[in-house]
Protein backbone atom coordinates (compact mmCIF):
# COMPACT_ATOMS: atom_id res chain seq x y z
CA UNK A 1 0.00 0.00 0.00
CA UNK A 2 1.40 3.42 -0.77
CA UNK A 3 -0.40 6.56 -0.05
CA UNK A 4 0.49 9.70 -1.39
CA UNK A 5 -0.91 12.88 -0.26
CA UNK A 6 -0.22 16.59 1.12
CA UNK A 7 0.26 17.39 4.90
CA UNK A 8 -2.23 18.87 7.62
CA UNK A 9 -0.60 19.66 11.17
CA UNK A 10 -1.92 19.45 14.15
CA UNK A 11 -0.41 19.07 17.61
CA UNK A 12 -0.69 17.39 20.84
CA UNK A 13 -3.81 15.69 22.73
CA UNK A 14 -6.24 15.99 19.60
CA UNK A 15 -9.42 14.71 21.07
CA UNK A 16 -12.48 13.09 19.51
CA UNK A 17 -14.54 16.50 20.66
CA UNK A 18 -12.00 18.34 18.62
CA UNK A 19 -12.20 15.92 15.57
CA UNK A 20 -16.12 15.89 15.90
CA UNK A 21 -18.27 17.75 18.33
CA UNK A 22 -20.55 15.91 20.10
CA UNK A 23 -23.00 18.15 18.76
CA UNK A 24 -23.14 16.33 15.62
CA UNK A 25 -23.64 12.90 17.07
CA UNK A 26 -27.40 12.62 16.52
CA UNK A 27 -26.52 11.40 13.55
CA UNK A 28 -24.10 8.29 12.03
CA UNK A 29 -24.17 9.47 8.56
CA UNK A 30 -20.21 9.80 7.06
CA UNK A 31 -21.14 12.34 4.92
CA UNK A 32 -22.83 14.13 7.29
CA UNK A 33 -19.85 13.72 9.93
CA UNK A 34 -17.27 14.68 7.22
CA UNK A 35 -18.49 18.18 6.87
CA UNK A 36 -17.56 19.01 11.02
CA UNK A 37 -14.23 17.30 10.86
CA UNK A 38 -11.45 18.30 12.94
CA UNK A 39 -14.24 21.57 13.38
CA UNK A 40 -13.42 22.99 16.92
CA UNK A 41 -9.29 22.61 16.22
CA UNK A 42 -9.52 24.52 12.53
CA UNK A 43 -13.01 25.84 12.30
CA UNK A 44 -12.21 26.01 8.03
CA UNK A 45 -10.59 22.37 7.52
CA UNK A 46 -13.43 21.04 6.08
CA UNK A 47 -13.28 23.55 3.31
CA UNK A 48 -9.42 23.99 2.75
CA UNK A 49 -8.86 19.96 2.12
CA UNK A 50 -8.61 17.71 -0.65
CA UNK A 51 -9.37 13.91 -0.95
CA UNK A 52 -5.64 12.22 -0.39
CA UNK A 53 -4.60 14.36 2.03
CA UNK A 54 -3.05 12.71 5.49
CA UNK A 55 -3.14 14.55 8.77
CA UNK A 56 0.32 14.53 10.59
CA UNK A 57 -0.50 15.56 14.48
CA UNK A 58 1.61 15.14 17.88
CA UNK A 59 0.97 12.84 20.67
CA UNK A 60 -2.42 11.17 22.10
CA UNK A 61 -4.04 11.60 19.04
CA UNK A 62 -7.67 10.87 19.41
CA UNK A 63 -8.17 11.08 23.28
CA UNK A 64 -11.35 11.52 25.14
CA UNK A 65 -14.45 9.23 23.79
CA UNK A 66 -14.67 5.97 22.10
CA UNK A 67 -16.99 7.79 19.40
CA UNK A 68 -16.04 5.76 16.38
CA UNK A 69 -17.52 8.75 14.44
CA UNK A 70 -13.86 10.37 14.49
CA UNK A 71 -11.93 8.05 12.70
CA UNK A 72 -14.97 7.78 10.44
CA UNK A 73 -15.45 11.41 9.97
CA UNK A 74 -12.07 11.62 9.28
CA UNK A 75 -11.99 9.25 6.43
CA UNK A 76 -15.51 10.60 4.65
CA UNK A 77 -13.79 13.59 4.46
CA UNK A 78 -11.30 12.21 2.26
CA UNK A 79 -8.18 12.11 4.43
CA UNK A 80 -6.34 9.07 3.44
CA UNK A 81 -4.01 8.65 6.61
CA UNK A 82 -3.45 10.11 9.93
CA UNK A 83 0.34 10.27 11.28
CA UNK A 84 0.84 11.22 14.77
CA UNK A 85 3.65 10.82 17.57
CA UNK A 86 0.86 8.26 19.27
CA UNK A 87 -2.60 7.77 18.99
CA UNK A 88 -5.09 7.43 22.09
CA UNK A 89 -6.09 3.40 22.36
CA UNK A 90 -9.96 3.64 21.64
CA UNK A 91 -8.89 5.31 18.57
CA UNK A 92 -6.09 3.53 17.64
CA UNK A 93 -8.67 0.59 17.91
CA UNK A 94 -11.45 2.22 16.03
CA UNK A 95 -8.91 3.34 12.86
CA UNK A 96 -7.88 -0.43 12.15
CA UNK A 97 -11.50 -1.62 13.00
CA UNK A 98 -12.79 0.92 10.17
CA UNK A 99 -10.29 0.28 7.93
CA UNK A 100 -8.51 4.16 8.30
CA UNK A 101 -4.24 3.67 7.54
CA UNK A 102 -2.63 5.27 10.96
CA UNK A 103 1.12 5.38 11.57
CA UNK A 104 2.76 6.07 14.31
CA UNK A 105 6.55 7.97 14.55
CA UNK A 106 7.70 10.68 16.08
CA UNK A 107 10.74 11.29 13.71
CA UNK A 108 7.58 11.70 11.33
CA UNK A 109 5.54 14.04 13.61
CA UNK A 110 8.23 16.57 14.52
CA UNK A 111 9.52 17.01 10.69
CA UNK A 112 6.71 17.19 8.67
CA UNK A 113 5.75 20.37 8.17
CA UNK A 114 2.49 21.45 7.00
CA UNK A 115 1.92 21.39 3.36
CA UNK A 116 4.73 18.59 2.44
CA UNK A 117 4.47 16.51 0.39
CA UNK A 118 4.28 12.82 1.64
CA UNK A 119 4.81 9.73 0.68
CA UNK A 120 4.00 6.37 2.90
CA UNK A 121 4.55 3.19 2.12
CA UNK A 122 2.78 1.03 4.82
CA UNK A 123 4.59 -2.96 3.71
CA UNK A 124 8.25 -1.26 4.37
CA UNK A 125 7.15 0.79 7.13
CA UNK A 126 8.90 4.34 5.68
CA UNK A 127 6.98 7.78 5.62
CA UNK A 128 9.09 9.55 2.44
CA UNK A 129 8.70 13.67 2.63
CA UNK A 130 9.36 14.29 -1.42
CA UNK A 131 10.08 17.73 -1.30
CA UNK A 132 12.51 17.90 1.80
CA UNK A 133 14.14 14.10 0.50
CA UNK A 134 13.48 12.71 3.77
CA UNK A 135 12.69 9.36 4.97
CA UNK A 136 11.33 8.49 8.79
CA UNK A 137 10.58 5.14 10.14
CA UNK A 138 7.28 4.25 11.62
CA UNK A 139 6.39 1.52 13.77
CA UNK A 140 5.87 -1.89 12.89
CA UNK A 141 1.92 -2.66 12.62
CA UNK A 142 1.52 -5.26 15.01
CA UNK A 143 0.90 -9.00 12.93
CA UNK A 144 -2.70 -8.93 14.19
CA UNK A 145 -3.51 -5.66 12.94
CA UNK A 146 -2.22 -6.96 9.60
CA UNK A 147 -4.59 -9.51 9.57
CA UNK A 148 -7.63 -6.96 9.62
CA UNK A 149 -6.07 -5.17 7.34
CA UNK A 150 -6.13 -7.71 4.82
CA UNK A 151 -9.42 -9.02 5.76
CA UNK A 152 -10.63 -5.07 5.22
CA UNK A 153 -11.41 -4.13 8.71
CA UNK A 154 -12.51 -5.82 11.43
CA UNK A 155 -16.78 -6.34 10.31
CA UNK A 156 -15.06 -8.77 7.34
CA UNK A 157 -12.92 -10.40 9.60
CA UNK A 158 -15.49 -11.25 12.06
CA UNK A 159 -17.86 -12.47 9.30
CA UNK A 160 -14.88 -14.77 7.62
CA UNK A 161 -14.30 -16.20 11.49
CA UNK A 162 -18.09 -16.76 11.92
CA UNK A 163 -18.14 -18.86 8.06
CA UNK A 164 -15.17 -20.73 9.10
CA UNK A 165 -14.23 -21.96 12.75
CA UNK A 166 -15.48 -19.53 15.09
CA UNK A 167 -18.17 -21.37 17.36
CA UNK A 168 -18.79 -19.92 20.82
CA UNK A 169 -17.65 -21.73 23.45
CA UNK B 1 6.08 -15.09 36.77
CA UNK B 2 3.33 -13.29 38.96
CA UNK B 3 0.37 -11.67 37.01
CA UNK B 4 -1.46 -8.59 37.96
CA UNK B 5 -5.20 -8.26 38.50
CA UNK B 6 -5.99 -7.31 35.03
CA UNK B 7 -3.62 -10.11 33.56
CA UNK B 8 -5.35 -12.80 35.85
CA UNK B 9 -9.24 -11.64 34.85
CA UNK B 10 -7.92 -11.08 30.86
CA UNK B 11 -6.71 -15.35 30.76
CA UNK B 12 -9.61 -16.36 32.63
CA UNK B 13 -11.42 -15.32 29.53
CA UNK B 14 -9.40 -16.49 27.00
CA UNK B 15 -12.00 -19.14 24.93
CA UNK B 16 -11.67 -22.69 25.41
CA UNK B 17 -10.43 -23.79 21.93
CA UNK B 18 -7.04 -21.33 23.42
CA UNK B 19 -6.80 -22.82 26.65
CA UNK B 20 -7.42 -26.41 25.39
CA UNK B 21 -3.81 -26.80 26.31
CA UNK B 22 -3.92 -25.94 29.75
CA UNK B 23 -3.28 -22.29 29.05
CA UNK B 24 -4.18 -19.80 32.13
CA UNK B 25 -1.88 -17.07 31.89
CA UNK B 26 -1.15 -13.65 29.12
CA UNK B 27 1.35 -11.57 29.14
CA UNK B 28 1.71 -7.82 28.94
CA UNK B 29 1.97 -6.76 24.83
CA UNK B 30 -0.02 -9.95 23.98
CA UNK B 31 -2.45 -9.62 21.51
CA UNK B 32 -5.45 -11.92 22.07
CA UNK B 33 -9.36 -12.48 21.63
CA UNK B 34 -11.45 -13.04 25.03
CA UNK B 35 -14.57 -13.46 25.83
CA UNK B 36 -16.96 -10.82 27.18
CA UNK B 37 -19.42 -11.01 30.27
CA UNK B 38 -21.10 -7.93 29.04
CA UNK B 39 -21.44 -5.72 25.99
CA UNK B 40 -23.17 -2.18 26.31
CA UNK B 41 -23.66 0.99 23.95
CA UNK B 42 -25.51 3.79 24.11
CA UNK B 43 -27.57 5.91 21.80
CA UNK B 44 -24.64 7.69 20.48
CA UNK B 45 -22.47 4.70 19.86
CA UNK B 46 -25.23 1.56 19.35
CA UNK B 47 -26.88 2.92 15.74
CA UNK B 48 -23.25 2.65 14.32
CA UNK B 49 -22.88 -0.90 16.36
CA UNK B 50 -26.60 -1.89 14.98
CA UNK B 51 -25.76 -1.85 11.37
CA UNK B 52 -22.42 -2.71 11.47
CA UNK B 53 -23.60 -6.02 13.26
CA UNK B 54 -26.19 -6.68 10.36
CA UNK B 55 -23.37 -6.85 7.34
CA UNK B 56 -21.76 -9.58 9.61
CA UNK B 57 -24.79 -11.30 8.79
CA UNK B 58 -24.80 -13.32 11.81
CA UNK B 59 -27.66 -15.47 12.58
CA UNK B 60 -28.43 -14.25 16.17
CA UNK B 61 -26.45 -12.01 19.17
CA UNK B 62 -24.24 -14.49 21.07
CA UNK B 63 -26.39 -14.41 24.02
CA UNK B 64 -29.60 -12.08 24.91
CA UNK B 65 -28.74 -11.09 28.26
CA UNK B 66 -25.38 -9.74 27.89
CA UNK B 67 -25.84 -6.88 25.83
CA UNK B 68 -27.03 -3.82 27.53
CA UNK B 69 -28.55 -1.04 25.10
CA UNK B 70 -28.72 2.29 27.54
CA UNK B 71 -30.04 5.43 25.90
CA UNK B 72 -28.43 8.01 28.03
CA UNK B 73 -26.65 10.38 26.06
CA UNK B 74 -29.06 11.98 24.18
CA UNK B 75 -31.97 10.97 26.14
CA UNK B 76 -34.76 11.65 26.62
CA UNK B 77 -34.73 12.73 23.18
CA UNK B 78 -33.19 16.58 22.39
CA UNK B 79 -33.91 16.55 19.19
CA UNK B 80 -36.20 14.43 15.69
CA UNK B 81 -32.60 12.83 15.03
CA UNK B 82 -31.43 11.90 18.26
CA UNK B 83 -35.04 9.91 18.69
CA UNK B 84 -34.38 8.54 15.77
CA UNK B 85 -31.31 7.34 17.48
CA UNK B 86 -32.69 6.26 20.41
CA UNK B 87 -35.81 4.46 18.13
CA UNK B 88 -32.98 2.36 16.51
CA UNK B 89 -31.97 0.62 19.72
CA UNK B 90 -35.30 0.07 21.11
CA UNK B 91 -36.76 -1.85 17.59
CA UNK B 92 -33.09 -3.79 17.82
CA UNK B 93 -33.81 -4.68 21.50
CA UNK B 94 -37.19 -6.01 20.44
CA UNK B 95 -35.91 -7.32 17.36
CA UNK B 96 -33.67 -9.70 19.04
CA UNK B 97 -35.74 -9.91 22.49
CA UNK B 98 -32.43 -8.44 24.39
CA UNK B 99 -33.20 -8.36 28.20
CA UNK B 100 -31.15 -5.28 28.89
CA UNK B 101 -32.47 -2.43 27.28
CA UNK B 102 -33.62 0.62 29.26
CA UNK B 103 -36.47 2.68 28.52
CA UNK B 104 -36.62 6.53 30.18
CA UNK B 105 -38.15 6.11 32.81
CA UNK B 106 -36.03 2.77 33.53
CA UNK B 107 -32.63 4.53 32.25
CA UNK B 108 -29.94 5.85 34.51
CA UNK B 109 -26.12 7.10 32.80
CA UNK B 110 -25.13 3.67 31.90
CA UNK B 111 -21.50 3.77 34.21
CA UNK B 112 -23.76 4.36 37.10
CA UNK B 113 -26.88 2.31 36.43
CA UNK B 114 -25.24 -1.14 35.61
CA UNK B 115 -22.65 -1.69 38.90
CA UNK B 116 -26.20 -0.25 40.63
CA UNK B 117 -28.32 -2.74 39.55
CA UNK B 118 -25.47 -5.69 40.00
CA UNK B 119 -25.15 -6.25 36.13
CA UNK B 120 -21.74 -5.61 36.16
CA UNK B 121 -19.68 -7.86 38.81
CA UNK B 122 -15.99 -8.45 39.68
CA UNK B 123 -14.28 -10.34 37.80
CA UNK B 124 -16.15 -9.69 34.70
CA UNK B 125 -14.77 -8.92 31.88
CA UNK B 126 -16.24 -5.62 29.98
CA UNK B 127 -16.62 -3.80 27.04
CA UNK B 128 -18.35 -0.76 26.57
CA UNK B 129 -18.68 1.53 23.05
CA UNK B 130 -17.78 4.56 25.67
CA UNK B 131 -14.87 5.43 27.15
CA UNK B 132 -15.82 5.87 30.38
CA UNK B 133 -16.83 2.08 30.79
CA UNK B 134 -13.51 1.87 32.83
CA UNK B 135 -15.88 2.71 35.86
CA UNK B 136 -16.49 -1.12 36.61
CA UNK B 137 -12.99 -1.55 37.47
CA UNK B 138 -13.68 0.26 41.16
CA UNK B 139 -15.77 -3.31 41.38
CA UNK B 140 -12.46 -5.23 40.03
CA UNK B 141 -13.35 -6.07 36.88
CA UNK B 142 -11.28 -5.53 33.90
CA UNK B 143 -13.81 -3.11 31.84
CA UNK B 144 -12.47 -0.96 28.64
CA UNK B 145 -14.25 1.47 26.11
CA UNK B 146 -13.99 0.25 22.46
CA UNK B 147 -15.48 1.38 19.32
CA UNK B 148 -18.93 0.95 17.66
CA UNK B 149 -17.29 -2.12 15.37
CA UNK B 150 -16.10 -3.61 18.70
CA UNK B 151 -19.23 -3.71 19.70
CA UNK B 152 -20.69 -5.02 16.91
CA UNK B 153 -18.50 -7.84 16.58
CA UNK B 154 -18.78 -8.60 20.29
CA UNK B 155 -22.60 -9.14 19.94
CA UNK B 156 -22.16 -11.88 17.40
CA UNK B 157 -19.55 -13.79 18.45
CA UNK B 158 -19.24 -12.85 22.10
CA UNK B 159 -15.49 -11.66 22.11
CA UNK B 160 -13.25 -9.11 21.55
CA UNK B 161 -9.32 -8.01 20.63
CA UNK B 162 -7.51 -7.08 23.20
CA UNK B 163 -3.82 -6.31 23.62
CA UNK B 164 -2.84 -7.45 26.83
CA UNK B 165 -2.05 -3.78 28.84
CA UNK B 166 1.33 -3.39 31.01
CA UNK B 167 -0.13 -2.38 34.34
CA UNK B 168 1.01 0.73 36.29
CA UNK B 169 0.74 1.23 40.01
CA UNK B 170 -0.90 4.01 41.77
CA UNK B 171 -0.13 4.07 46.06
CA UNK B 172 -2.33 6.35 48.09
CA UNK B 173 -1.24 7.01 51.80
CA UNK B 174 -2.40 9.22 54.67
CA UNK B 175 -5.54 10.64 55.59
CA UNK B 176 -7.59 12.66 53.11
CA UNK B 177 -8.24 16.35 53.53
CA UNK B 178 -11.51 17.07 54.92
CA UNK B 179 -13.12 18.29 51.30
CA UNK B 180 -10.63 15.94 49.18
CA UNK B 181 -12.01 12.88 47.83
CA UNK B 182 -11.98 10.11 44.97
CA UNK B 183 -12.42 12.96 42.27
CA UNK B 184 -9.13 14.90 44.06
CA UNK B 185 -6.90 11.98 44.03
CA UNK B 186 -7.83 11.08 40.01
CA UNK B 187 -7.47 15.00 39.36
CA UNK B 188 -4.40 15.05 41.28
CA UNK B 189 -3.06 11.66 39.72
CA UNK B 190 -4.03 13.19 35.52
CA UNK B 191 -2.23 16.25 37.03
CA UNK B 192 0.72 14.50 37.85
CA UNK B 193 0.96 11.98 35.12
CA UNK B 194 -0.46 13.71 31.95
CA UNK B 195 -3.59 13.34 29.54
CA UNK B 196 -1.03 10.55 28.13
CA UNK B 197 0.54 9.26 31.63
CA UNK B 198 -0.79 6.01 31.33
CA UNK B 199 -1.60 5.56 27.43
CA UNK B 200 -2.29 2.12 26.67
CA UNK B 201 -1.61 0.94 30.28
CA UNK B 202 -4.04 -0.80 33.10
CA UNK B 203 -4.58 2.15 36.16
CA UNK B 204 -4.48 0.15 39.18
CA UNK B 205 -5.32 1.93 42.08
CA UNK B 206 -4.41 0.48 46.10
CA UNK B 207 -2.71 1.48 49.30
CA UNK B 208 -4.06 2.63 52.56
CA UNK B 209 -5.94 5.15 51.77
CA UNK B 210 -7.86 3.38 48.61
CA UNK B 211 -8.70 0.65 51.16
CA UNK B 212 -10.60 3.05 53.12
CA UNK B 213 -12.53 4.68 49.91
CA UNK B 214 -15.91 3.99 49.48
CA UNK B 215 -17.60 2.56 46.57
CA UNK B 216 -19.03 5.56 45.27
CA UNK B 217 -15.20 7.26 45.49
CA UNK B 218 -13.21 3.93 43.79
CA UNK B 219 -16.11 3.79 40.84
CA UNK B 220 -14.77 7.79 40.36
CA UNK B 221 -11.61 7.67 40.18
CA UNK B 222 -11.59 4.33 37.86
CA UNK B 223 -14.51 6.83 35.99
CA UNK B 224 -11.03 9.04 34.76
CA UNK B 225 -8.65 6.59 34.49
CA UNK B 226 -9.24 6.98 30.34
CA UNK B 227 -8.26 10.86 30.87
CA UNK B 228 -4.93 9.94 31.81
CA UNK B 229 -4.92 7.66 28.25
CA UNK B 230 -5.73 4.16 30.90
CA UNK B 231 -6.90 1.37 28.96
CA UNK B 232 -8.51 0.72 32.30
CA UNK B 233 -8.53 1.45 36.12
CA UNK B 234 -8.73 -1.73 38.67
CA UNK B 235 -8.88 -2.03 42.25
CA UNK B 236 -8.18 -5.75 43.83
CA UNK B 237 -11.54 -6.17 45.35
CA UNK B 238 -12.02 -6.14 49.17
CA UNK B 239 -15.11 -6.22 52.03
CA UNK B 240 -16.24 -2.89 50.71
CA UNK B 241 -16.50 -4.51 47.32
CA UNK B 242 -17.99 -7.34 48.88
CA UNK B 243 -20.50 -5.14 50.78
CA UNK B 244 -20.94 -3.58 47.41
CA UNK B 245 -21.82 -6.38 45.30
CA UNK B 246 -23.45 -9.34 47.55
CA UNK B 247 -26.85 -8.98 47.65
CA UNK B 248 -27.30 -6.79 44.00
CA UNK B 249 -25.06 -8.96 42.00
CA UNK B 250 -27.07 -10.62 39.02
CA UNK B 251 -24.63 -13.02 38.42
CA UNK B 252 -22.11 -14.76 40.16
CA UNK B 253 -18.68 -12.52 41.06
CA UNK B 254 -15.21 -13.63 41.69
CA UNK B 255 -11.97 -12.01 43.50
CA UNK B 256 -9.65 -11.51 41.73
CA UNK B 257 -6.07 -10.22 43.41
CA UNK B 258 -2.37 -9.26 41.75
CA UNK B 259 0.28 -11.51 42.83
CA UNK B 260 3.24 -10.28 44.85
CA UNK B 261 5.85 -10.85 42.54
CA UNK B 262 3.60 -9.51 39.37
CA UNK B 263 5.18 -6.92 37.01
CA UNK B 264 4.49 -3.10 36.87
CA UNK B 265 5.84 -0.71 34.09
CA UNK B 266 6.32 2.25 36.61
CA UNK B 267 5.04 2.72 40.36
CA UNK B 268 3.67 6.36 41.37
CA UNK B 269 3.12 6.93 45.37
CA UNK B 270 0.74 9.76 46.70
CA UNK B 271 0.36 11.34 49.74
CA UNK B 272 -3.00 11.74 50.61
CA UNK B 273 -2.89 14.03 53.31
CA UNK B 274 -0.82 16.77 50.93
CA UNK B 275 -3.63 16.62 47.96
CA UNK B 276 -6.42 19.38 48.83
CA UNK B 277 -9.86 19.90 46.85
CA UNK B 278 -8.57 19.90 43.24
CA UNK B 279 -9.62 21.67 39.63
CA UNK B 280 -8.99 20.93 36.49
CA UNK B 281 -8.72 23.82 34.86
CA UNK B 282 -9.30 24.32 30.77
CA UNK B 283 -8.72 22.44 28.05
CA UNK B 284 -7.30 19.54 29.66
CA UNK B 285 -7.90 17.59 32.51
CA UNK B 286 -4.26 17.32 33.55
CA UNK B 287 -4.56 21.11 34.01
CA UNK B 288 -4.91 20.62 37.51
CA UNK B 289 -4.54 23.69 40.28
CA UNK B 290 -5.67 24.08 43.89
CA UNK B 291 -9.37 25.01 44.08
CA UNK B 292 -7.93 27.85 46.74
CA UNK B 293 -5.58 29.46 44.09
CA UNK B 294 -8.56 30.22 41.43
CA UNK B 295 -10.68 32.09 43.79
CA UNK B 296 -10.54 35.07 40.53
CA UNK B 297 -12.22 32.99 38.33
CA UNK B 298 -16.00 34.04 37.90
CA UNK B 299 -18.68 31.26 36.71
CA UNK B 300 -21.73 31.38 34.72
CA UNK B 301 -23.00 27.97 35.28
CA UNK B 302 -22.42 24.83 37.57
CA UNK B 303 -23.30 20.86 36.57
CA UNK B 304 -23.47 18.51 39.18
CA UNK B 305 -24.28 15.24 38.23
CA UNK B 306 -22.22 12.52 35.69
CA UNK B 307 -20.91 8.77 35.61
CA UNK B 308 -18.28 10.32 37.21
CA UNK B 309 -20.24 12.34 40.37
CA UNK B 310 -24.07 11.54 40.21
CA UNK B 311 -24.45 9.22 42.86
CA UNK B 312 -26.47 9.83 45.84
CA UNK B 313 -23.31 10.29 47.78
CA UNK B 314 -22.20 12.86 45.60
CA UNK B 315 -25.51 14.86 45.76
CA UNK B 316 -25.45 14.39 49.53
CA UNK B 317 -22.07 16.40 49.37
CA UNK B 318 -23.34 19.25 47.29
CA UNK B 319 -26.59 19.65 49.24
CA UNK B 320 -24.56 19.44 52.60
CA UNK B 321 -22.63 22.50 51.23
CA UNK B 322 -25.80 24.75 49.80
CA UNK B 323 -28.24 23.92 52.35
CA UNK B 324 -30.11 26.93 53.26
CA UNK B 325 -28.27 28.81 50.96
CA UNK B 326 -28.32 30.70 47.59
CA UNK B 327 -27.45 29.89 44.17
CA UNK B 328 -25.19 33.21 43.15
CA UNK B 329 -27.60 35.62 41.15
CA UNK B 330 -25.26 35.74 38.31
CA UNK B 331 -25.22 31.28 38.35
CA UNK B 332 -27.52 28.60 36.92
CA UNK B 333 -27.23 25.78 38.65
CA UNK B 334 -28.26 22.08 37.59
CA UNK B 335 -27.87 19.26 39.27
CA UNK B 336 -28.76 15.46 37.45
CA UNK B 337 -28.99 12.28 39.58
CA UNK B 338 -27.41 9.43 37.38
CA UNK B 339 -30.58 7.12 37.66
CA UNK B 340 -33.57 6.99 38.71
CA UNK B 341 -33.22 5.11 41.89
CA UNK B 342 -30.79 8.19 43.04
CA UNK B 343 -33.28 10.47 41.96
CA UNK B 344 -35.75 8.99 43.97
CA UNK B 345 -33.52 8.28 46.88
CA UNK B 346 -32.88 12.41 46.56
CA UNK B 347 -35.88 13.38 46.79
CA UNK B 348 -36.66 10.74 49.84
CA UNK B 349 -33.76 12.32 51.83
CA UNK B 350 -34.89 16.16 50.82
CA UNK B 351 -31.92 16.78 49.01
CA UNK B 352 -34.30 17.93 45.84
CA UNK B 353 -35.82 20.53 48.13
CA UNK B 354 -32.60 21.55 49.53
CA UNK B 355 -31.66 22.11 45.65
CA UNK B 356 -34.76 23.61 44.36
CA UNK B 357 -34.81 26.37 47.68
CA UNK B 358 -31.47 27.12 46.97
CA UNK B 359 -32.37 28.29 43.23
CA UNK B 360 -30.84 25.15 41.63
CA UNK B 361 -32.73 22.56 38.91
CA UNK B 362 -32.91 19.25 38.89
CA UNK B 363 -33.14 17.03 36.01
CA UNK B 364 -34.11 13.63 35.04
CA UNK B 365 -30.94 11.08 34.37
CA UNK B 366 -28.79 11.76 31.32
CA UNK B 367 -24.94 12.81 29.94
CA UNK B 368 -27.00 15.93 28.79
CA UNK B 369 -24.32 19.14 29.18
CA UNK B 370 -21.26 16.39 30.26
CA UNK B 371 -20.51 16.05 26.08
CA UNK B 372 -22.53 19.35 25.24
CA UNK B 373 -25.65 17.36 24.23
CA UNK B 374 -28.45 19.10 25.76
CA UNK B 375 -29.56 20.42 29.22
CA UNK B 376 -27.19 23.18 29.78
CA UNK B 377 -25.26 24.25 26.97
CA UNK B 378 -22.85 26.80 26.93
CA UNK B 379 -22.58 30.46 25.42
CA UNK B 380 -19.54 32.01 23.64
CA UNK B 381 -17.78 33.14 26.43
CA UNK B 382 -19.80 31.20 29.34
CA UNK B 383 -17.95 29.47 31.93
CA UNK B 384 -18.70 26.64 33.61
CA UNK B 385 -17.47 24.54 37.18
CA UNK B 386 -18.59 20.83 36.68
CA UNK B 387 -18.46 17.81 38.38
CA UNK B 388 -18.12 15.65 35.17
CA UNK B 389 -14.94 14.15 33.84
CA UNK B 390 -13.66 16.34 30.62
CA UNK B 391 -12.95 19.94 29.97
CA UNK B 392 -11.73 20.00 26.25
CA UNK B 393 -12.53 23.00 23.51
CA UNK B 394 -16.19 23.08 23.15
CA UNK B 395 -16.99 19.82 25.63
CA UNK B 396 -19.84 21.49 26.90
CA UNK B 397 -21.11 23.67 23.87
CA UNK B 398 -19.49 27.00 22.36
CA UNK B 399 -16.11 26.29 21.23
CA UNK B 400 -14.75 29.38 23.15
CA UNK B 401 -17.03 28.69 26.27
CA UNK B 402 -14.81 26.70 29.11
CA UNK B 403 -15.07 23.93 31.88
CA UNK B 404 -13.52 23.79 35.42
CA UNK B 405 -13.52 20.56 37.06
CA UNK B 406 -13.83 19.29 40.11
CA UNK B 407 -15.82 17.25 42.84
CA UNK B 408 -19.36 18.12 44.40
CA UNK B 409 -18.71 19.97 47.29
CA UNK B 410 -16.50 22.97 45.53
CA UNK B 411 -18.99 22.82 42.74
CA UNK B 412 -21.71 23.43 45.13
CA UNK B 413 -19.94 25.95 46.75
CA UNK B 414 -18.78 27.54 43.68
CA UNK B 415 -22.78 28.14 42.84
CA UNK B 416 -23.47 30.30 46.00
CA UNK B 417 -19.70 32.78 45.71
CA UNK B 418 -20.19 32.76 42.12
CA UNK B 419 -17.00 31.71 41.27
CA UNK B 420 -14.46 29.00 41.77
CA UNK B 421 -14.72 28.42 46.18
CA UNK B 422 -13.80 26.39 48.33
CA UNK B 423 -16.82 24.61 51.01
CA UNK B 424 -15.15 26.47 53.87
CA UNK B 425 -16.12 29.66 52.67
CA UNK B 426 -19.73 29.09 52.57
CA UNK B 427 -20.15 26.49 55.56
Amino acid sequence: MLLKGRAWKFGDNIDTDAIIPARYLNTSDPKELARHVMEDADKDFHSKINAGDIIVAGANFGCGSSREHAPIAIKAAGIQAVIARSFARIFYRNAFNIGLPIFESEEASEKIMEGDEIEIDAGRGVIKNVAKKEEYTTKPIPPFMQELISAGGLIEWTKKKIKTSYQPT
Amino acid sequence: MGMTITEKILAAHLPVRQTGSGRKEVSAGELINAKVDLVLANDITAPIAITEFRKIGAKDVFDKDRIALIPDHFAPQKDIKAAEQCRMLRDFSKEYKLGLYFEVGRMGIEHALLPEEGLVVSGDLIIGADSHTCTYGALGAFATGVGSTDVASAMATGECWFKVPESMRFVYYGKLNKWAGGKDLILHTIGDIGVDGALYRAMEFEGETIKSLPMHARLTMCNMAIEAGGKNGIIVPDEITEKYVNGRAKRKYKFYTSDKNAKYAAIKEYDCSKIPPTVSCPHLPSNTKPAAELFEVAIDQVVIGSCTNGRIEHLREAAGVIKGKKVNPNVRMIVIPATQKIYLQAVREGLVEIFINADAVVSTPTCGPCLGGHMGILAKGDRAIATTNRNFVGRMGHPESEVYLSNPAVAAASAVKGRIATPEEVI
